[in-house]
């Protein structure tokens, strides 16, 4: 049981605040978009130099010239903007960009992540995952709360080459939903269908469970 | 002054093996297709090669990998490619991977003149290893050199005579700061008009960066991720 990845996208969208310039990573993290909650207006940022992105184009409308930075083709939203990417990265850099929201392979107690190398084995690169973990003032990462192998993604320390260090805020996985704070893991809330006593056993790094710990709502 | 040339065989005829080039594009987006196709029929080799990614297989930058032209890439992101992924492993490509924004920035200092600079990503990572570390306000930067390149290679929408550029969309990405990178800037665009044509407000980079400008042809603007969504009835 928990969340599948439509549900997970969807509790990430809670998150979402009027005014908010997003960046959504690859994965998970695009489906974000499709689940903006009523009222709320934002801006989604792709870093290969577009403020303003829009859903994907209907049959026969793409246009190579318009993608995002996952390379699929894309619309814009009235009030785009296009830019270059000194630019683009220079907003994630200055604190521009409000939330990013990202995938990762591994996710440490103290808010270090891994998402971008597995020696030996894979070597596609970083892109901008790097530059957006070090800057972003809030950054959430989606993902499942175990690996292919059911050994944990939340760890006491990232085994794999570090993406950035001490930088992410927020874990949403198939299981629940963790603030990393100075005691590690703090469960606020679990998924329908599964237990806090599953949550601790798939949990490597340091866990605490909050007080008023409560079901997903999605 | 006399910038334009006929096309992409004579901008690139005097780039020799060895040279390092940047080539301007994001995926398969903005390439210098022209240009590209130039280099891998001259059939030069030993380059390093600074751009975002390696192509695909069977076109851009992949193209060039297929010819073993390539000594050296680098890049924020390689991973459409499998010609790539063998060289690498087998040790007969070098690749150095550098964040995106790093290598953007990276660019835009060689083009503006500057020596380095300081950046955030890559703190505590393997990037960082070697690299010079200062502390401004109390946080930890990366001390990055600007890029130094021999050719920079670019393809833009629309281009005069003068070699002023204007990018369309996304396809303008790395091209901007490459061109204002290169020893040499190749700039190859869809459409080519005489100075006084183009707003002179809406310039992305003006001539003064480029040397040598050519009016491109046959452009495939391949597409790698075609994602739509159907038409509601």
């Amino acid at each position: 049981m928990g969340l599948n990845k439509e549900q997970i996208a969807k509790r990430i969208a809670q998150e979402l605040k009027d005014g908010f310039y997003v960046n959504l990573g690859i994965g998970i993290p695009t489906l974000v978009a499709n689940y903006i909650p009523e009222g709320v207006e934002l801006v989604l940022q792709s870093e290969n130099g577009l403020l303003g992105m829009g859903p994907f184009p209907f049959e026969g409308d793409e246009d190579p010239d318009l993608i995002n930075a996952g390379k699929q083709t894309i619309t814009t939203v009235p009030g785009s903007a296009f830019f270059d990417s000194a630019m683009s990265f220079g907003m994630i850099r200055a604190g521009k960009v409000d939330l990013t929201v990202l995938g990762a392979m591994e996710v440490a107690d103290n808010g270090d992540i891994a998402n971008w190398k597995i020696p030996k084995k894979m070597v596609k690169g970083m892109g901008g995952a790097m530059d957006l973990v070090a800057a972003a003032k809030y950054i959430i990462v989606a993902m499942q709360h175990t690996n292919p192998k059911g050994e944990s993604k939340l760890l006491p320390k990232c085994t794999l080459p570090l993406t950035g260090v001490g930088c992410i805020k927020k874990v949403v996985t198939d299981l629940g939903v963790f603030d990393i704070t100075p005691e590690g893991f703090k469960c606020l809330e679990y998924a329908p269908g599964v237990t806090i006593e599953e949550i601790k056993a798939k949990t490597a790094g340091r866990l605490v469970i909050a007080d008023d710990v409560k079901e997903i709502v999605v | 002054m006399k910038k334009v040339v006929a096309g992409a065989d004579e901008a690139i005829k005097d780039i020799p093996s060895g040279a390092t080039l940047m080539l301007g594009g994001f995926g398969l987006c903005g390439i210098p297709e022209n240009c590209i196709s130039a280099i891998v029929k001259k059939g030069i080799n030993n380059l390093t090669c600074i751009s975002n990614n390696a192509g695909v297989d069977d076109f851009g930058i992949g193209l060039m990998l297929q010819g073993r032209q390539v000594k050296k890439m680098i890049s924020s992101y390689v991973g459409e490619n499998a010609e790539f992924e063998r060289q690498l492993l087998s040790g007969e490509l070098e690749v150095e991977l550098v964040p995106q924004g790093t290598l953007a920035t990276r660019c835009m200092a060689a083009g503006y003149g500057m020596p380095a600079v300081f950046l955030l990503a890559g703190i505590g990572t393997e990037v960082a290893e070697g690299k010079e570390v200062r502390n401004f306000n109390g946080r930890d930067y990366l001390m990055e050199y600007a890029f130094d390149s021999d050719f920079a290679i670019v393809k833009a929408w629309k281009g005069d005579t003068q070699g002023n550029l204007i990018f369309k969309g996304t396809a303008r990405n790395f091209s901007p700061m490459m061109a204002m990178a290169g020893k040499i800037t190749i700039a190859e665009v869809e459409e080519l008009v005489p100075a006084g044509e183009l707003d002179p407000n809406c310039i992305h980079v003006p001539g003064i960066y480029v040397h040598r400008i050519f009016q491109g042809k046959d452009y495939e603007k391949r597409i790698e991720n075609k994602t739509t969504r159907p038409r509601n009835p």
